[in-house]
């Protein structure tokens, strides 16, 4: 009943594992820039509120490990708009895609964590999670337990959390080679992605990542382009034969399962990613070549 | 009030509600219930109605106050969350003594405001814009992002862009000005 709706505020996690499990159908909520809309709206009337926003750990990032297997280790509630200032080198498509978040307003509010609580298929961070292989620290009373991404995202807007785990953390490998992320939408500023897509290139490990988002029931990994590219690109001097590119943004545009909707149609949505996946891919090998942001950025790829 | 607000019942759900507003620490009128945003808490108990509610999902930027210093839609804040914090909205920008603040002033002089609704979020935003560089005039790109998020439908923006330049030099004036009255003083 909404009279009986409660609101609790841990100071730390302990707490707020605690307050989760009494009540696992309380609602998390930190940045509010996803909950306070469905509140707005009555679209959700939770029991509870479980306010996470004043426990200081949730708002700390630290790198982890040495060489190919350093990570950053991201807690759930660091703000996009630190993620642009303190982790564009070491997260650069994280970095690219926080930009593109919202607005100056939602950056300074909005969290990884929070993206991955709501799930949704259209969240801007989810396709640089699937591309680098994020992991997902989730916890309980009962433990902690890792959430590799790719096995994150069950369907619309549902994630793989039970009733009474949060979102403590996610660990992103370090960048180990060029990164990009692009999406389309009508403006610049306050867009919901009309598709998104994410590629990460590790030259160390020869691996190909890719996310694609807004194009499908939830966020997507695209394996058989990974494969393709991975094999058909000459690492680690990252070239690649005539044709490939387009090739894997056929690949690409094959494995998004879009549906026709208000930001755009099916088809658009297949087309578009077709065009990202082998533009990033060209802005991957210009970065390889002269550095991130260097001069082949604004090398035109065909549509 | 929000689309939801008016369909629940009023009275005494909810909880006493303590904020720092505009330097000063106050007590909401009465009991704040807990799925109430910050922007409805500063209207209906607080007697703040500057924030301004339009979109309800931080889209519009017209109820952008600073939270603890950083420019947020009020909307998406629960009350709640906003305890015990220092919130400073479009009513705390202008001087004691009632004269407008820079930010407002410049706006005036640029005829950067017509229907005036996006005016209050913008006077915010834009007063977080000029603090955050002393010294430094933002330049034109950084404008255009940091105001990103406030939609003003009526002005074009250009008028708007002025005032911040116009902001930007009364704010390093007055900068000077205080160092110089420092100066004298000692």
């Amino acid at each position: 009943m909404d009279m009986d709706m409660d609101f609790t505020a841990p100071t730390s996690w302990a707490d707020a594992l605690a307050a989760k499990a009494e009540r696992p159908d309380s609602l998390p909520i930190c940045g509010g820039t996803d909950v306070m809309v469905e509140l707005n709206f009555d679209l959700r009337r939770p029991p509870a509120l479980l306010d996470l926003s004043r426990i200081g750990e949730l708002r700390e990032w630290s790198r982890r490990g040495e060489g190919s297997g350093a990570a950053i280790r991201l807690g759930a509630a660091v703000p996009y708009a630190r993620i642009i200032r303190e982790l564009s080198g070491p997260a650069p498509a994280l970095a690219q895609a926080s930009r593109t978040i919202g607005s100056p307003q939602i950056r300074s509010r909005g969290s990884v964590g929070g993206n991955l609580g709501t799930a949704s298929p259209a969240g801007d961070a989810h396709p640089v999670l699937l591309a680098t292989d994020a992991v997902v620290e989730a916890e309980s009373v009962r433990g902690r337990r890792a959430i590799p991404i790719r096995e994150f995202f069950l369907g619309v807007k549902r994630n793989a959390l039970e009733p009474d785990e949060l979102i403590r953390a996610v660990a992103i490998p370090a960048a180990a080679g060029p990164q990009q992320f692009a999406k389309v939408g009508s403006r610049n500023a306050m867009v919901i992605a009309v598709c998104s897509f994410a590629l990460a290139l590790d030259p160390d490990r020869r691996r190909v990542g890719t996310g694609i988002g807004s194009a499908g029931p939830t966020p997507l990994a695209a394996p058989t382009a990974e494969a393709f590219l991975a094999g058909e690109l000459d690492w680690p001097g990252l070239r690649l034969p005539e044709g490939a590119a387009r090739r894997f943004g056929a690949l690409v545009a094959a494995a998004a399962r879009p549906i026709d909707d208000v930001r755009g149609t099916a088809d658009y949505r297949r087309h578009a990613l077709a065009v990202l996946a082998a533009r990033t891919l060209s802005w991957c090998l210009a970065d390889a070549r002269t550095g991130p942001g260097g001069a082949g950025r604004e090398e035109p790829v065909p549509a | 009030m929000s689309s939801q607000e008016a369909a629940k019942p009023r009275g005494s759900i909810g909880r006493a509600l303590t904020i720092t507003v505009n330097g000063r620490e106050r007590t909401a009128a009465g009991p704040v219930p807990p799925w109430r945003s910050l922007l409805t808490a500063l209207r209906e108990d607080f007697g703040l109605p500057g924030a301004k509610n339009a979109c309800e999902q931080g889209e519009c930027g017209s109820c952008t106050v600073c939270l603890d210093g950083e420019p947020v839609c009020s909307c998406l804040v629960a009350a709640w969350q906003a305890e015990g914090r220092e919130v400073r909205t479009v009513e705390g920008l202008g001087d004691a003594d009632g004269a407008l603040g820079a930010v407002q002033q410049a706006f005036v002089e640029c005829g950067a405001v017509q229907c005036g609704f996006c005016t209050p979020g913008l006077i915010v935003a834009v007063d977080a814009l000029v603090h955050s560089s002393p010294g430094r005039p933002p330049g034109a790109a950084e404008v255009r992002e940091a105001l990103a998020g406030n939609l003003c439908r009526c002005t074009g923006y250009e008028k708007i862009i002025e005032a911040v330049g116009r902001a930007a030099e009364l704010v390093a004036d007055q900068d000077t000005q205080h160092v110089a009255t420092e100066g004298m003083s000692r």
